[in-house]
């Protein structure tokens, strides 16, 4: 999932400070799921705000939708009857829902509610990790599932480096070094003679080297 | 969060004893939810300190009246919320 967590209350009120109606628009998705722009979380930012302009005596109308997603076009749909009444719109979305929201309505000025952090898993509750930084050409195949591009700090394809100490990354003694995790799984899975085959120098223009990317399907497409 | 925008001063959320709860964790989990609520209200001036947690047993009458006068207390010297008072004006305007 994408793991988002809400921007601090100061710098949202910041962005409709002058204004006096706004829409809040939260996503049943990933950001549901790591608590930060599900229907709760629309709720809990529509209270805070309303208490925030009562108290310097300043009234906010606020109207609270959570949509199922706010990366299809469907469902952003759903606004078009209502968004033009709004002098602006907070989006609790990831970044590519708010950026989509925009896309579609550009009379309303959208802004987001959350800051966008990476695509993860829940460790535990309330602990999400990341995992895929969308490189576009995976090699979790060779690497007994566990990720080097996303989980080690220098993304090294064939390592550890030097800085891997008793497991742990140099960068935080807390962060357990990829490459270890990755020996350690090939010794389980009785492959280790898979890691000494060298990695070959990677494609970067998959990833965000060859600027942003696109993916089309021609069969699914209308 | 709705009891502070409809104008109350302060809140208490009366959990069972740690390691006691028929939901097991649930108190422990409201209690973090609590701290989480108070940094909230700090962050947009009502104040975190209005809102607290006590752990009190379903059968402790007389710790349920003890905690009640110890948060009337707190709230009497903390003095209105500034929501309250906002919702005064209003009316009065």
């Amino acid at each position: 999932m994408i793991v988002a967590e809400r921007k601090p209350i100061e710098e949202i009120i910041g962005f409709v400070q002058n204004c006096k109606k706004i829409l809040i628009v939260g996503c049943n998705e990933c950001v549901t799921v790591c608590y930060a722009g599900g229907k709760k979380e629309v709720g809990i930012l529509a209270s805070a705000l309303t208490m925030a302009f009562m108290k310097e005596g300043k009234e906010l109308e606020i109207k609270e939708v959570t949509l199922e997603r706010q990366c299809d076009p469907e469902y952003l749909e759903e606004l078009r009857g209502f968004i033009d009444e709004y002098e602006a719109v907070i989006s609790l979305a990831c970044g590519a829902g708010v950026q989509f929201l925009a896309e579609k309505y550009l009379e309303t000025p959208v802004f987001p509610g959350v800051n966008t952090l990476f695509m993860g898993v829940t460790e535990e509750r309330g602990v999400w990790s990341e995992r895929c930084q969308g490189c576009g050409q995976c090699i979790l195949g060779q690497t007994a599932g566990i990720c080097p591009i996303s989980r080690c700090a220098k993304r090294l394809l064939n390592g550890p480096c030097g800085g891997s100490t008793k497991g742990k990354c140099e960068i935080n003694p807390e962060l357990d070094c990829a490459w270890q995790l990755i020996i350690e799984r090939l010794k389980k899975l009785e492959r280790l003679d898979d890691y000494e085959t060298l990695i070959p120098i990677k494609d970067w223009s998959t990833e965000r080297a060859g600027g942003p990317r696109k993916l089309v399907r021609e069969d699914l497409q209308q | 969060m709705e009891a502070f925008q409809k104008g109350a001063d302060g809140v208490y959320v009366a959990g069972c004893l740690e390691g006691e709860c028929h939901y097991l964790t649930g108190n422990l989990r409201a209690k973090k939810r609590v701290e989480y609520t108070k940094k909230l209200l700090d962050e947009i001036g009502v104040g975190g300190e209005r809102l607290e947690m006590y752990n009190i047993a379903a059968s402790d009458g007389p710790r349920f009246a003890e905690v009640a006068r110890e948060m009337h207390e707190k709230i009497k010297a903390l003095g209105p919320s500034p929501i309250r008072e906002a919702l005064h004006k209003k009316k009065a305007a």
